[in-house]
């Protein structure tokens, strides 16, 4: 068994009296690709951008690299500098060029020159297929290939981890491919990952280990083809009753 | 091939229609301008007060000789138009930024920020340049009993008229770039934040290029007023102003005709940047 990468301990968080997540214990070690589902307003969203430190959390502790990250005395910016993060929406930077939406990161929190930075992020754009589209404005690019420059904006600075919220659901169907097989090529390099997802077909092949949200709670996690073929928890079995009937796993 | 032919028919005798309904526009504007403003012009020269106005607006001899003066006299509103604009586009950003901050450190300055705005933006701006033109001399004015301690207040009318009119308009401006920043989705702060950035730097590179971006037509909205108003400052007695020198040019030849050419001169600036708001705003929606 290898190092655990992040470890959410007994993750607790509200909006108002509205809970969302109670209690959520998770380990996501070094190398593995840990996908999050579950329905609409689970909660997914929530447990990647508090692991972010995009959210404060009520109660718990979250772990990166053995380290508790959820301390007011640690450095939000710091952890940041160690994770990369993908939105749903993108949310690439529409006043910057493909190019410097990459480098801003690296530039302004990596401290790198400006020369060593676009030349590290044209070797990442290329990587995943966008090379020659440096110079354009983002809005220029479809949504796939927006998505890869986050993608690629988020991965650039070598994060311990990756954390990616639900990337392809923003995306007409045709270019939901492309955005798969950048993360598939992340995979493959080892990095470790959560990705919150509703892809059942992807997650049964990326992931090491799947965690079904349902009120609040981590109802079931384990292996893929455990948690998506064998269902033991009644509402796990329901959700994906549910999305096979609706022809999407 | 017989259907081709039909569509080709078709083709053309649609672009025909097209052709001829565009030709009809463009006549019937023709016309209707004509009508209307030849009807204007007429009712205008025709009326019995005509003779009397255009001798004491429109006389070309005057024009003549007080066009070079105001025009010379203009070039002092140009440079303190210039001046104000960058200093109500400073104070404005630092007010919607203090304004929009959250830090509680922040609460003094966020209040002084909020009044500051409410009565500037309150004030009519031919008051506040009254009150700050005659105002802050008094305060700098030393009497019998002793030098002011405010002193080092500037007294120069031209600099109160500026400062007067970077307080007014730094109100108005505050309000459209808090509008700006507003706009901005929060998820770009978001990304800011997960790339590494600081509060400070996410502010800096990410939701305050967006925001001034945002609001450029609003911003060139107050500039248009901003460069008119700048004929408010001769109230304070700023010499050399052209409004003022049109104003004692008229007084003196009981003729008004110089200030036709202040009032051209001012069109001349407002009215190209009204046509480059327009043409912004019109690529903004494309
Ligand atoms: N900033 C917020 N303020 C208040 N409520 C919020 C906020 N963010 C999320 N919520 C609520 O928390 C719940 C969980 O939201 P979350 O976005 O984490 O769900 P999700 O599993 O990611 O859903 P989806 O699949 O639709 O993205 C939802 O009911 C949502 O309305
Ligand atoms: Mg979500």
């Amino acid at each position: 068994m290898s190092a655990p990468v992040i470890e959410f301990e007994g993750v607790t968080k509200a909006f108002g009296d509205r809970e969302v997540l109670n209690g959520i214990d998770l380990v996501v070690e070094e190398h593995q690709a840990v996908a999050l589902i579950g329905a609409s307003g689970s909660g997914k969203s929530t447990l990647l951008r508090c692991a972010d430190l995009l959210l404060d959390i009520d109660d718990g502790d979250i772990y990166l690299d053995g380290e508790v990250i959820t301390d007011p005395a640690v450095s939000a910016v710091d952890v940041r500098r160690r994770l990369g993060f993908v939105f749903q929406a993108y949310n690439l930077f529409p006043h910057l060029n493909v190019i410097d939406n990459v480098t801003l990161g690296m530039r302004r929190a990596g401290g790198m020159s400006r020369a060593e930075a676009e030349d590290s992020a044209r070797r990442m754009l290329a990587r995943f297929g966008l090379e020659g589209r440096e110079n354009e404005s983002s809005s220029n690019l479809s949504g796939g290939q927006q998505q890869r420059v986050a993608i690629a904006r988020a991965f650039a600075a070598r994060p311990r981890a990756m954390l990616l919220d639900e990337v392809t659901s923003a995306l007409d169907p045709e270019l939901v491919g492309e955005v798969l097989r950048a993360v598939r090529d992340l995979k493959e390099e080892g990095v470790t990952m959560l990705i919150a997802t509703h892809e059942m077909g992807f997650a049964r092949e990326v992931a090491d280990k799947v965690g079904f949200l349902h009120g609040g709670r981590l109802a079931e996690v384990g292996p893929p083809e455990q948690v998506l073929e064998d269902p033991q928890d009644p509402n796990t079995q329901k959700f994906l009753r549910r999305l096979l009937e609706a022809g999407r796993a | 091939m017989e259907a081709n032919a039909a569509k080709a028919d078709r083709r053309a005798e649609r672009a025909a229609v097209r052709r001829r309904r565009d030709r009809r526009g463009v006549a019937i504007a023709a016309l209707s301008t004509v009508v209307v403003i030849g009807g204007l012009t007429a009712l205008v020269l025709t009326s019995s007060g005509w003779p009397a106005v255009r001798e004491t607006f429109f006389n070309a001899t005057v024009f003549k000789e007080s066009f070079p003066d105001v025009a010379k006299a203009f070039w002092l509103d140009i440079r303190v138009f210039m001046i104000v604009e960058v200093a109500v586009l400073a104070l404005g950003l630092i007010v919607a930024l203090i304004r929009t901050s959250v830090s509680p450190a922040m609460f003094p300055v966020r209040l002084l920020a909020v009044v500051y705005a409410d009565i500037f933006r309150g004030i009519p701006t031919i008051l506040l340049v009254y009150l700050v033109g005659f105002g802050v001399p008094a305060l700098a004015n030393s009497t019998a009993e002793g030098s002011s301690s405010l002193s080092w207040l500037p007294t120069e009318p031209v600099v109160l008229g500026a400062i007067a009119l970077t307080l007014s308009y730094g109100a108005y401006v505050s309000e459209v770039y808090r509008a700006g920043l507003r706009s901005v989705h929060p998820g770009q702060r978001d990304a800011a934040l997960a790339v590494g950035l600081t509060e400070r730097q996410a502010m800096r590179h990410v939701v305050i290029p967006q925001a001034v971006r945002n609001v450029g037509p609003p911003l060139l909205n107050d500039f248009i007023s901003l460069q008119k108003d700048v004929a408010l400052i001769s109230i304070i007695g700023v010499t050399g102003e052209a409004f003022q020198v049109a104003q004692i040019q008229a007084s003196s030849d009981f003729n008004y005709t110089p200030l036709l050419c202040a009032a051209l001169l001012y069109m001349a600036v407002t009215i190209p940047l009204a046509r480059m708001l327009d043409r912004w705003d019109r690529g903004r929606v494309r």
